[in-house]
């Protein structure tokens, strides 16, 4: 597309257009109005004055006869810029007058008429214009008088010109005022246009411009660069997990092919066979647990589990995840307590409590004290607390242990999916349960922290509280599920 | 349906319910013939249908005690099929076999008419479990308010529980874990069914939190008696029933 073809498509551009025709039309039929106006003044003017003349040439016939008449009309006649007259006789010949020719038939009708005509007196023998009433003297003569339209044509000639170049001064303007607004924007809209194809060939890092006079389109850019901040995230993410998949997922896989392999190498008795094959299905199963939590994480991320919200008690959900895990702590040598008051939620009961199984099952398996140096008594040691609590707007669900803790700077790292912190190599696991129940926050517009129990762990789900107004405002968010 | 438990038989294999008369209804074809077989070696009569049609025709026509059906299915999906055999009236139990393993896609499932919905992959272990537990319940007779196994008795109305002479003192989830093993008793139950249905969770634990209750609870039910009734069924589940009568 030619630059000049991309302009006139402009939005911009065409607008100009149509309210440059919308305007043209408007000042056409002003000065339609005015034209029209000041024509029938003038005809109306000349009627009056030769309504006027008639009436008066007609008494002095009345009174002075046809002589008189003759008389009054050559005097006239002579007058500069005078009136045109014509007497003519009952014969059609012309008496007196200052006519010289007239459009054939003029004379035969009597009342207003137009016609064009030459006058005696005048050397260059011109053709004008002009309006003319025939009156029927008595026995066949006939008095005609007329004014000449120059004036008016004059007039009608002024306004045409005038209508002439104001449209074309118009047209100029307009077009010239939409190219300089269509190539502002056109500039612009470029520049988006550049850069988005730079992020299409795959600079997802390109942003924007966005401009200081928050506008439209600085609004657009606006949004688009937060849209494309998101979808960056969202391709980093996806980046990093298929990364990560590719090496955490491998590894057992290899694993399970190599024992397969083995299996089949060695020609071993029914129970060898018999274990590796048992082996073999408990290494799957762990792969499926690990692509569940997975894609648990992220249908939880990407926001797709929103629909099975509904109003509950975090305080039920601590109770309940404390019923299923305190003989489990038991066994291990830890006590489970768990301390829950009313703590309103909305948001899905099944996500929040697998979460908190996630940190519960973690301070188990993590959450043991180091023989040595224990502040605490060993009894208060190997205490894992799951609590419930409302802390202003915000609900808190968490799970302390008095374990080795996690070290500040490996924080956030080990919400991280696949991270298992060198201390936990050894243990099994798939690295997934803290991202998992990060992911379920999220999701519900909280986060998950984690801190220091001195010593110690402390891991908590900061939620959104359940209030009447929030509940309200909330409600059109949720999908209605239909089976 | 429900007839006297077979005491000859072993614990799984063959399975020591009466046979059953199956549809399957699946479209991948190895997947298919693996279950057919599976559940003929187990003694149960297994039908196939690879496409949804044929199968709502099949499930249509035949007697059948459970339908198992596969989510994604060519001509006529999975839980079209299962709306269209509710329209008819027929009430057949359906389980539901879907890749689509998140709570959204169960309840659908569910909602849609199905009775249980096991994710893929299963083990057939589990999705056995799972159908003998349906079919019971398509043509078992009302509910019982007492529940026996051998000389262990549980009464559902006043919460007792006696084993030979001595009452038996359980926590409330105790008599629920006891109520759900005894109410489907001669069946194995796998662990995924006990935390669905007596906790009412439906993710995967990682760890083994239900053995630690089972264990707990047969301390309570077994120890110091002769028979044990709760029996731990290798790589599948378990099982409570009175080994020798």
């Amino acid at each position: 597309m030619t630059a000049f073809g991309k302009l006139i498509r402009t939005t911009a551009f065409r607008l100009t257009l149509v309210y440059l025709f919308l305007f043209a039309l408007f000042a056409a039929s002003l000065l339609a109005f005015f034209a029209w106006n000041t024509r029938r003044l003038i005809t109306e003017q000349i009627t009056t004055t030769v309504n006027a003349e008639s009436s008066e040439i007609n008494e002095i016939y009345l009174r002075r006869g046809l002589r008189g008449l003759a008389f009054t009309v050559g005097n006239r006649a002579l007058r500069p810029g005078a009136n045109l007259y014509l007497i003519t006789a009952p014969n059609g010949v012309a008496l007196g007058g200052n006519v010289g020719s007239l459009s054939p038939g003029v004379m035969a009708t009597t009342g207003w008429s137009e016609t064009s005509y030459r006058r005696l007196d005048e050397n260059d023998n011109a053709e004008h214009r002009a309006l003319v009433k025939v009156t029927e003297l008595s026995n066949g003569f006939r008095l005609l008088i007329g004014r000449d339209l120059e004036e008016r044509r004059r007039l009608f000639g002024i306004v045409a010109k005038g209508a002439q170049w104001s449209l074309l001064v118009m047209v100029v303007l307009g077009i010239g005022g939409g190219i300089f607004v269509s190539r502002r924007v056109l500039r612009r809209i470029d520049a988006m246009t550049g850069t988005t194809q730079r992020i299409m060939a795959g600079d997802l890092s390109g942003r924007l411009p966005v401009g200081r006079s928050g506008d439209e389109l600085d609004r657009l850019a606006g949004n688009l660069n937060a849209m494309l901040e998101r979808i960056e995230a969202l391709m980093n993410g996806l980046k990093e997990v298929s990364d990560n998949i590719a090496h955490d997922l491998k590894t057992p896989l290899t694993r399970l092919r190599n024992r397969a392999e083995e299996a089949l190498a060695r020609s071993g008795s029914e129970a060898d066979y018999r274990a590796a094959l048992e082996r073999t299905i408990e290494e799957s199963d762990g792969l499926i647990r690990t692509f569940n939590a997975l894609l648990m994480i992220a249908r939880a991320e990407s926001g797709q589990a929103r629909g099975n919200m509904d109003d509950f008690d975090a305080a039920d959900v601590a109770n309940g995840i404390h019923e299923l895990y305190e003989p489990l702590a038991e066994d291990d040598g830890m006590t489970l307590t768990v301390k829950a008051a009313g703590a309103p939620l909305h948001g899905n009961r099944e996500l929040i409590s697998q979460a908190l199984a996630n940190l519960v099952e973690n301070a188990i398996k993590y959450g043991k004290p180091a023989a040595a140096a224990q502040p605490l008594g060993i009894k208060a040691a190997r205490e894992i607390v799951i609590e419930a609590r409302r802390e202003g707007d915000q609900v808190l669900l968490s799970v302390t242990d008095h374990g080795p803790g996690i070290p500040e700077a490996d924080r956030k790292h080990a919400i991280e999916r696949f991270v298992r912190l060198e201390a936990s190599r050894t243990l099994p696991g798939s690295g997934l349960g803290l991202s998992l129940a990060n992911a379920v926050a999220t999701l519900h517009g909280g986060e998950l922290r984690l801190g220091d129990a001195h010593p110690g762990l402390v891991a908590t789900l900061v939620l959104p509280a359940r209030s009447g107004e929030r509940l309200a405002a909330q409600t059109p968010d949720v999908p209605q599920k239909v089976a | 349906m429900v007839t006297e438990l077979n005491p000859v038989t072993s614990a799984v294999n063959p399975s020591p319910n009466p046979s059953m008369r199956l549809l399957i209804v699946e479209d991948d074809r190895e997947s298919a013939d693996y279950l057919v077989k599976a559940f003929r070696e187990v003694g149960h009569i297994a039908d196939l249908a690879t496409d949804g049609e044929e199968g709502l025709a099949l499930a249509d026509s035949g007697d059948y005690d459970v339908l198992v059906v596969d989510r994604m299915l060519p001509k006529r999906d999975g839980l079209s099929l299962i709306g269209a055999l509710r329209e008819k009236g027929n009430r057949t139990p359906v389980l539901i076999l879907s890749a689509l393993g998140q709570v959204d896609d169960r309840i659908k499932g569910l909602r849609a008419g199905g009775d249980d919905y096991l994710p893929k992959p299963y083990s057939f272990a589990e999705l056995l479990a799972r159908v003998e537990v349906l079919s019971r319940r398509h043509g078992g007779p009302a509910e019982e308010t007492v529940y026996k196994v051998g000389d262990l008795e549980l009464d559902r109305l006043s919460h007792r529980v006696v084993r030979g002479k001595e009452e038996l003192t359980l926590q409330p989830r105790e008599f629920r874990l006891l109520e759900y093993l005894m109410k489907h008793a001669g069946q194995v139950v796998t662990r995924t069914m006990l935390l669905e249905n007596v906790w009412d969770y439906h993710f995967d634990p990682q760890t083994n939190v239900i053995d630690v209750h089972i264990s707990r609870l047969r301390s309570k039910i077994d120890k110091g008696f002769d028979r044990p009734l709760l029996h731990t069924i290798r790589g599948a589940g378990y099982m409570i029933r009175d080994g020798i009568r």
